[in-house]
């Protein structure tokens, strides 16, 4: 219950309340906007991200696709192509796999290929990442995979308002736009604005102030990050979170700007260390701002193995807050690092 | 006797088989000078394919193909110096030199590329159907695609939703027999490709793919049936490739017997000898001077793109990502000065009203109700 005070407030939405709060407002907007995945219509979306907009928006818009990842993906691609405005849902970035043919050899390449002519306005985005014992295939974080080729964009926000934000500007983009949502996100509570509120991509985002060391993340490893700079901030040392949000293109300003303020950064992903994004972060920062460091940067990522069904073992294969903050104390030369 | 066809219309068919011969010919041998690189597939013997189609539908209607795309474009009207400029890696080429023999695109002719991974522009082409009937417009989109295609998942998914939804595409599987060095029987369990429409409730049939006759009336006949909302086609052309699966193959997996044999098929002269018994009073003299003619267009093409600059090297930079403001690029304007007039413009969100029904509620809920469900 709210106190009835003067002060406005903001709405709590879930993050999957934001998001289809984004979709509905996009599609009630511009009707070249329409919504193709598995499950998206008459179930209302496997993790129910697209509840109620059926009934809304009907079935040319809301189109539940069969189980042919590659298929509805290289459609709406096409579609795209000849300028409708599609949002492809992937029930899960895993199963995305078998499309990565129409995503990455023609979605992302149109533009090139035809030397300017085409463009290519869609959104791909599902849930990505670990949790709930899923086991290995369906528990993969795969950003890096994406955010490796030119002619796509990237985005993993983390917040509710974000994930609103940067919908909204995803399908008014006029370039393939992966997005991958927290599949433990989507029951997370958090103010969002109501009607249009814009985030806009390649920002990152300053989350938490700070002085002494900057911890770089995104999506899910962002309320881990958020619970170890709380901890640390009891023993005295000032953490600045730092929200990439945008994997492709990277904000390399807003990294730079953090590390050259703070002299030490730490990375935290998901995913996998070997070719992850932090590794093309601490290029960039070693790269631009060697200088400036203090300490060389410290990676937390998910270990380099495949997840595991058992408890313990998911568990020891993600990133946490302890993880972070040794990491931190590391770069800091603190005791037990 | 009056014949059933116009004398425009024959000659027009020939004029552009030709035209694609002459332009395949010189191509291949530009191509042993070192003018031309990459892979090259040329698509001689197969023009009768590609022409019998663009005679049969609308210049705005869709099209796109496979990596053998020469042909089509210029059924549809493209620029044989621009495509031969695109062949040469020259900056005036359709995509600038960026995309090269296998990606040649020509909006302004609503021809929406030709594509490297083997089936991958099939699940495009029913987007582009999609895009259509959710406009409301009265367009088809014919998808070209060699017979190994068939055999990708692309194909089997693609199909699967295009009959369900019922989408105003053709597709024109150029059965040439070999899918590299592979002849067909020998990697698929159906080699006549048309039947596996069957499998999905679809219309699929077989055409000879070296009359251009055939053909013609073929997509005219198929473009009819998907304009009336009736789904998708499935046809399959019947053809042969007289010379190897692209510029670096000898083609030593054929008997030149079988070779000889499908070349006495040659849709030209088949054409030529039809047309001179319809009574529009045709000479060998009328043939030889649209040759000519041609001829020389080919000769300027070459010309054009062996004088055109490479692109510049800030070319590397544009055209990957959209930046905020950025225009289309129209070649033809760019390349040649050209007013372009027919460059597409889609309706507006706003514009836009979409009235159909993918899945009446009706229907779904007769669905259903026979599954034992409700809603
Ligand atoms: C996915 C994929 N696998 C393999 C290749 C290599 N490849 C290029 S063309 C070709 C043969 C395809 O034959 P077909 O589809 O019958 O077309 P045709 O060349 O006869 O016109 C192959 C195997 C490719 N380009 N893409």
């Amino acid at each position: 219950m709210r106190d009835s005070s003067s002060e406005p407030t903001m709405p709590e939405l879930m993050y999957r309340e934001a998001l289809n709060q984004a979709l509905a407002e996009e599609m009630e907007r511009d009707a070249n906007v329409f919504l193709i995945g598995e499950e998206v219509g008459r179930y209302n979306g496997a993790f129910k991200v697209s509840q109620g907009l059926l009934d809304k928006f009907g079935s040319a818009r809301i189109i539940d696709a069969p189980i042919s990842e590659l298929g509805f993906t290289g459609l709406s691609v096409g579609a795209a192509a000849v300028g409708l405005r599609p949002v492809v849902e992937m029930m899960t970035w895993n199963f995305a796999i078998l499309a990565m043919d129409q995503i990455v050899n023609n979605a992302a390449k149109l533009r090139h290929m035809s030397g300017g002519q085409l463009r290519c306005p869609i959104v791909f985005r599902g849930p990505g990442g670990a949790g709930g014992r899923l086991s290995s295939q369906h528990s993969q974080s795969l950003e890096a995979n994406y955010a490796h080729f030119p002619g796509l964009k990237v985005i993993a926000p983390a917040t509710p308002a974000d994930a609103k934000g940067m919908l909204k500007s995803a399908i008014r983009d006029e370039n393939p736009v992966i997005m991958f949502e927290g599949e433990r996100l989507y029951a997370l509570k958090g103010e969002v604005p109501e009607g249009e509120h814009i985030v806009p991509l390649g920002k990152a985002d300053v989350k938490r102030e700070g002085t002494d060391v900057t911890l770089i993340t995104w999506s899910r490893m962002y309320y881990f990050c958020m619970e170890a700079a709380e901890a640390l901030a009891k023993e005295g040392i000032s953490v600045e979170v730092l929200d990439l949000r945008t994997l492709r293109p990277l904000d390399e300003e807003a990294i730079l700007a953090s590390v050259r303020k703070t002299n030490r950064a730490v990375i935290c992903e998901e995913g996998w260390a070997l070719a992850g994004i932090g590794a093309s972060v601490v290029d960039l920062i070693q790269s631009q701002a060697f200088d400036d460091l203090d300490a060389p940067v410290v990676r937390v990522t998910g270990l380099d193995v495949n997840m595991s069904y058992a408890a313990n073992l998911e568990n020891a294969t993600q990133p946490d807050a302890p993880k972070i903050i040794a990491a931190v104390k590391k770069v800091l030369y603190r005791e037990g690092a | 006797m009056a014949s059933a066809y116009s004398k425009d219309l024959l000659l027009t068919m020939y004029r552009k088989m030709y035209l694609l011969r002459r332009f395949e010919e010189r191509a291949g041998q530009q191509y042993t000078l070192g003018k031309i690189a990459g892979f090259c597939h040329l698509y001689i013997g197969q023009e009768a394919v590609a022409v019998g189609c663009n005679e049969a539908i609308r210049p705005d209607d869709y099209m796109l193909s496979a990596y053998r795309d020469h042909g089509q474009p210029l059924a549809r009207g493209s620029d044989a110096g621009m495509i031969m400029a695109e062949l040469f890696g020259r900056g005036t080429g359709y995509s600038k030199g960026k995309g090269g023999s296998m990606h040649i695109f020509d909006i302004e002719h609503h021809f929406y590329g030709g594509y490297g991974i083997v089936g991958g522009q099939i699940p495009l082409a029913a987007g582009m159907a999609f895009a259509a009937r959710y406009r409301n417009e009265d367009r088809v989109t014919v998808c070209f695609f060699g017979d190994a295609a068939a055999n990708q998942g692309a194909f089997h998914e693609t199909f699967n939703m295009a009959q369900k939804w019922k989408l105003p595409v053709i597709y024109i599987c150029e059965n040439n027999r070999y899918g590299m060095g592979t002849a067909i029987a020998r990697t698929s369990a159906v080699p006549e490709i048309h039947k596996r429409a069957s499998a999905y409730g679809m219309r699929g049939e077989a055409v000879d793919g070296m009359d251009v006759l055939k053909m013609y009336e073929a997509v005219k006949d198929a473009a009819e049936y998907c304009r009336a909302g009736k789904g998708p086609v499935l046809m399959e052309a019947n053809t042969y490739r007289f010379r190897g699966h692209s510029m670096a193959d000898p083609a030593n997996y054929r008997s030149k017997q079988e070779v000889e044999d499908e070349r006495r098929n040659d849709p030209i002269p088949k054409l030529r000898e039809f047309a001179m018994k319809q009574g529009f009073g045709l000479s060998d003299a009328d043939f030889e001077s649209i040759e000519e003619e041609e001829k020389r267009a080919v000769d300027a093409a070459v010309k054009f793109a062996d004088e055109s600059p490479e692109p510049s090297v800030d070319e590397l930079w544009r055209d990957t990502i959209v930046e905020p403001g950025e225009e289309d690029v129209r070649p033809r304007e760019r390349v040649l000065g050209v007013k372009v007039t027919n460059w597409p413009k889609y309706p507006s969100g706003q514009e836009l009203k979409v009235t159909w029904d993918l899945e009446p509620r009706a229907e779904a809920e007769q669905a259903d109700k026979k599954a034992g469900l409700s809603r």
